[in-house]
């Protein structure tokens, strides 16, 4: 192993993070290297001072004011808390919601055939014109006349 | 973690109690300010807290934490430099004024061996000052790699950087740290 490749590997041998195989190779290549000998006991000594600066305490307050920051932290809202102020509504809405949908399966089935509707056609000009023919004075003489004409003719009369 | 995510708040507490000591002793280290150092630890639980719902357990709860401490801790560090830079053009330094030199006066004064605590604080802030020279981002790698005991894999994470990148960073800093401690190194060496 040569000093360059040993560089980045000097670390983790002082703190004793290396791999068995790769400790052992630099034990071997410190049998041959006093500068690299060297190198390691500065890195202990190093290590070594670093241990002697002391940890601080956190101050008295610290935990409270953390938990006062936490306090004042609004409350998260999923998108269903959406409906948690006013659970009563929201049942209210669904059962109006259920009741309309089982009404509306109960009801029967007032479909059209295509026949209904060609008469309904037919009969719309006569349904148009229905209040100026009630109005109508000669129409209202023409009822009374009625009996005595042909059947086919009141049929007529009527489609007008 | 996944306690607090699921709204307990008991657990949040103990995870509080938990890491509380050493995230501030890293951004104590990281931005030489007490003060501030808990502002935003207090900050980095907070997040923890907001974030608590998206948590997922992919990467251990240490890096994620310390990750979030990490960027605002550099963040605070820029932010300081610039400030400092303002301060530095209208008001005159005093001797002193930081948290370290204040409290070694107060200690000394009360200390029954003064000339040996003042040795041993001599020593400490030798240490301090050499830590606080390193570039933030070795400053961090070195601060989590010696006090927070984390694994070469953890320690990318939170930085961002390959294993390998990470390693030449931690070579780079113990190289400066070396040639700053000299005299104790040397000294230490000895023994």
């Amino acid at each position: 192993m040569s000093c360059s490749r040993m560089e980045n590997k000097i670390l983790g041998y002082v703190d004793g993070r290396l791999k068995e195989s790769e400790r052992l190779e630099m034990e071997k290549h410190l049998l041959t290297c006093a500068a690299c000998r060297v190198r390691v006991n500065e890195f202990r000594a190093v290590n070594v001072l670093l241990d002697e600066l002391p940890m601080i305490e956190p101050s008295a307050a610290f935990d409270l004011r953390v938990h006062a920051r936490v306090a004042s932290e609004p409350a998260k809202q999923s998108w269903w808390a959406w409906f948690m102020p006013a659970p009563r509504v929201a049942f209210a809405a669904a059962t109006l919601a259920l009741a309309m949908a089982w009404v509306g399966s109960r009801m029967p089935d007032s479909a059209l055939n295509a026949g209904d509707i060609d008469k309904i056609n037919q009969n719309l000009p006569v349904l148009e014109n229905y209040d100026v023919i009630s109005d109508f004075a000669p129409l209202s003489d023409l009822s009374q006349q009625a009996p005595d004409d042909d059947p086919s003719d009141s049929n007529q009369s009527q489609q007008m | 973690m996944l306690d607090v995510k699921a709204g307990d708040e008991q657990s949040f507490t103990l995870l509080l109690h938990r890491y509380r000591r050493p995230l501030i002793n890293f951004l104590y280290r990281m931005v030489r300010n007490r003060e501030q150092a808990e502002d935003l630890a207090q900050e980095v639980f907070l997040r923890v807290y907001r974030a608590r719902e998206e948590y997922v357990p992919s990467a251990k709860f240490t890096t994620w934490l310390f990750r979030i401490a990490t960027n605002l801790a550099l963040n605070s560090v820029r932010d300081n430099r610039y400030q400092r830079m303002e301060i530095s053009l209208d008001a005159p330094v005093t001797a002193g004024a930081e948290d370290g030199d204040e409290k070694i006066l107060d200690v000394a004064e009360k200390h029954p061996n003064i000339e040996q605590h003042l040795i041993e604080e001599t020593r400490k802030k030798m240490i301090r000052r050499a830590i606080e020279k390193l570039p933030e981002k070795q400053r961090a790698a070195v601060l989590l790699h010696k006090y927070q005991e984390l694994d070469y894999g953890e320690i990318s994470k939170i930085l961002e950087c390959s294993e390998s990148a990470l390693k030449s960073l931690l070579f780079r800093a113990y190289e400066t740290l070396r040639v700053e401690l000299a005299p104790l190194v040397a000294q230490q060496a000895k023994q």
